[in-house]
């Protein structure tokens, strides 16, 4: 158990800046996520922190210990790979055995954590099969068991799930979650899947071309996020984002995207005053935009016109893709009831609580 | 089903040169076998293919010329002496070659590039070229006329294209495996012999095959660093020897040859399944 921090960490392939000026604290028992699209340094940072790449700058801390230049078998961490890296011509048993083994644990303690890892994992009957005889899942499970035997302070993962289908993926997120319960130690994990990241991390850094754009919780990450990136990237279908200005009339602050008009919520409207007149970039995700019949109760609801482009019924809902009347693009998450054709004109309405505003230079979130 | 019919059709001629490339190595080798179990006289008065008349008839075999050989002509110290040249110089390139070809592989050295594009290069450098300046040194050193020194000439003979292969084959392993060996608390060493070493086996094997064919058969090189004594001479060289002292025993020359030809069969044979084998399979996803 132990925490990791990252001050400036930088790292170069050549005149490729992967990770740049990285600083960031993990908290001991944290189930931290890295997430971002690929190349962006998520993968790098994770590997300089199990010690496979040698940092160009900065320092990497793993409980008080300075682990800069210690080699990747003293750092008293554990990877599971994206490929599982399952040794083909050993057992299971071998394969979960054999850091303890190079480390000189006792035999009968080795037998004792390999076993025990098994149960947790349910992979006792495997113990004796080769990684060629195992399934996908069986093979992660036994990459996870290989991980655990070793009782290591952090855990690492790269992408240990984007190897399984999509409804093995499902289900050992939640095994995953619960095994970071049951163990109490640190879980770095990598991932591009922001599904993933929702789902499991106590916190989510998002990155972006080697840069950290933001660190903060699930829930935080969604409501609040830090700039249009962020935005666009949490949240599935993504946020719809207008290039739009603020007006004031009649006391009243609105949104004005040409060919809509929208009303800013009091209790929002006091601190987005300032940037009256001001260009903004409006975000609102396709879950805040409903269609007219079916609207909740308690929402601060102002109205729009579309017409409707493409649907996609996902069953428990509609994604409606629209295009406002001077032919902006963007996506509603609507009821399941709603009645819409391609080609249609529909009233639909928005949750203006939840609307985003950012800075159309420097793209940041506008408070 | 017309489908299946047409794409048998199609493979029979490749099918008919198979066969007839297998039976055009197969009835001379055929023959030198049946021959080698004739008397003297039956050899001399007629072909090889008439014991097909009476195929079981008993008396027209005979073990003597392979007594013969063995005893009186000294192909039986000769065989020894072929295995003491031809296992160290067989083991001991694909030893030397693996570390060279892990450190091609998978370590970072300055001139790593350079120093293996020269290791490829002296693939195209003639063995004969290196005859001469190579015996004048072991007669200084007194290598000539050695086990050892014929060891070490083979050796390096071998090295090139062993390291060569066996690099490019390293080179195929995932690195994933070596990293997850090195987080498991793995040397450079631990990982050569315990992950390395292990999946290369199809690669090991099939380059022990080809090392100990071509050190077996050598003429040339036992030749000239070892010299024909009696002591010394491997298989080749006695049998060379006995074309010229035997030239029309062909009963017996049948049964020496044979002699020559029984262990590469035996090896062959036996490490051939790992030509096919592929022993990746599973380590990294499915």
């Amino acid at each position: 158990m132990a925490s990791v921090t990252f001050e400036h960490v930088t790292k170069k392939f050549g005149d490729v800046v992967a990770v740049n000026d990285l600083t960031l604290h993990i908290e001991d028992k944290e189930f931290l996520v890295f997430v971002g699209p690929s190349g962006c340094g998520k993968t790098t940072t994770l590997r300089l922190l199990a010690g496979l790449e040698e940092l160009t700058d900065g320092h990497i801390y793993i409980g008080d210990r300075l682990v800069d230049d210690v080699p990747p078998k003293d750092r008293d961490i554990a990877m599971v790979f994206q490929s599982y890296a399952l040794y083909p011509h050993m057992s299971v048993y071998d394969n979960m055995a054999f850091g303890l083994k190079l480390r000189k644990v006792p035999k009968d303690e080795i037998d004792r954590r390999v076993h025990e890892a098994a149960r947790i994992l349910g992979i006792e009957q495997l113990l004796d099969r080769k990684p060629k005889q195992l399934s996908g899942g069986q093979r992660q499970r036994v990459a996870v068991g290989r991980a655990i035997v070793r009782n290591p302070k952090v855990f690492l993962f790269d992408e240990p799930l984007s190897n399984l289908d999509a409804k093995l993926r499902v289900q050992t997120r939640a095994e995953l979650s619960k095994l970071h319960h049951r163990l109490g130690t640190t879980f770095v994990y990598v991932t591009h899947d922001q599904v993933e990241a929702m789902t499991m991390a106590t916190r989510i850094a998002v990155m972006r071309d080697g840069v950290l754009q933001q660190v903060d919780t699930p829930q935080t990450l969604y409501e609040k996020p830090g700039n249009v990136f962020v935005a666009g990237f949490i949240g599935s279908p993504s946020m719809n984002f207008f290039d739009a200005t603020l007006v004031e009339a009649d006391g009243k602050l609105f949104v004005d995207g040409g060919s809509f008009r929208l009303e800013v919520p009091p209790h929002l409207a006091e601190q987005y005053r300032k940037y009256k007149g001001q260009e903004v970039i409006f975000g609102i995700r396709p879950e805040d935009i409903h269609a007219k019949p079916y609207v909740p109760p308690e929402i601060f609801p102002a109205e729009m016109r579309a017409q409707v482009d493409v649907t996609e019924l996902m069953g428990s809902e509609i994604f409606l893709y629209c295009l406002t009347p001077d032919g902006r693009a963007f996506v509603a998450r609507v009821d399941p009831r709603t009645k819409a054709r391609r080609g249609d004109v529909v009233d639909l309405v928005v949750n203006m609580d939840h609307m985003h505003l950012f800075d159309p230079k420097t793209e940041k979130r506008l408070e | 089903m017309i489908r299946r019919v047409e794409t048998t059709l199609a493979q029979v001629p490749l099918h008919l040169i198979l066969v007839g490339m297998a039976l055009a190595w197969f009835i001379p080798t055929l023959g030198l076998l049946i021959s080698s179990f004739r008397t003297q006289d039956a050899v001399l008065s007629s072909g090889w293919w008439t014991v097909f008349r009476n195929p079981f008839l008993a008396g027209q075999f005979t073990l003597e010329n392979y007594r013969a050989v063995l005893e009186a002509q000294g192909m039986g110290r000769a065989f020894v002496n072929s295995i003491i040249i031809t296992v160290p110089a067989t083991f001991l390139p694909i030893l030397v070659a693996a570390l060279a070809a892990y450190a091609f592989a998978w370590m970072d050295f300055p001139m790593r590039r350079t120093l293996f594009v020269i290791v490829v290069g002296l693939l195209v450098v003639p063995l004969q070229m290196t005859l001469i300046p190579i015996l004048r040194l072991y007669n200084r050193t007194h290598l000539a006329g050695t086990f050892p020194g014929i060891w070490l000439a083979h050796t390096g003979y071998g090295l090139p294209l062993a390291v060569y292969l066996l690099r490019n084959f390293f080179a195929e392993i995932p690195r994933d495996l070596f990293e997850s060996a090195f987080l498991d608390g793995a040397s450079r060493w631990t990982a050569f012999t315990h992950i390395l070493l292990p999946l290369s086996v199809p690669a090991l094997a099939s380059l022990a095959i080809f090392q100990f064919i071509w050190v077996w058969n050598d003429l040339l090189v036992a030749l000239v660093y070892l010299g024909g004594t009696e002591k010394v001479a491997p298989l080749t060289v006695r049998l060379s020897s006995l074309v010229n002292s035997l030239g029309q025993n062909w009963h017996l020359l049948t049964a020496a040859a044979f002699i020559s030809m029984a262990l590469p069969l035996v090896i062959f044979f036996s490490l051939q399944r790992y030509f096919v084998r592929g022993i990746l399979a599973g380590s990294v996803k499915g």
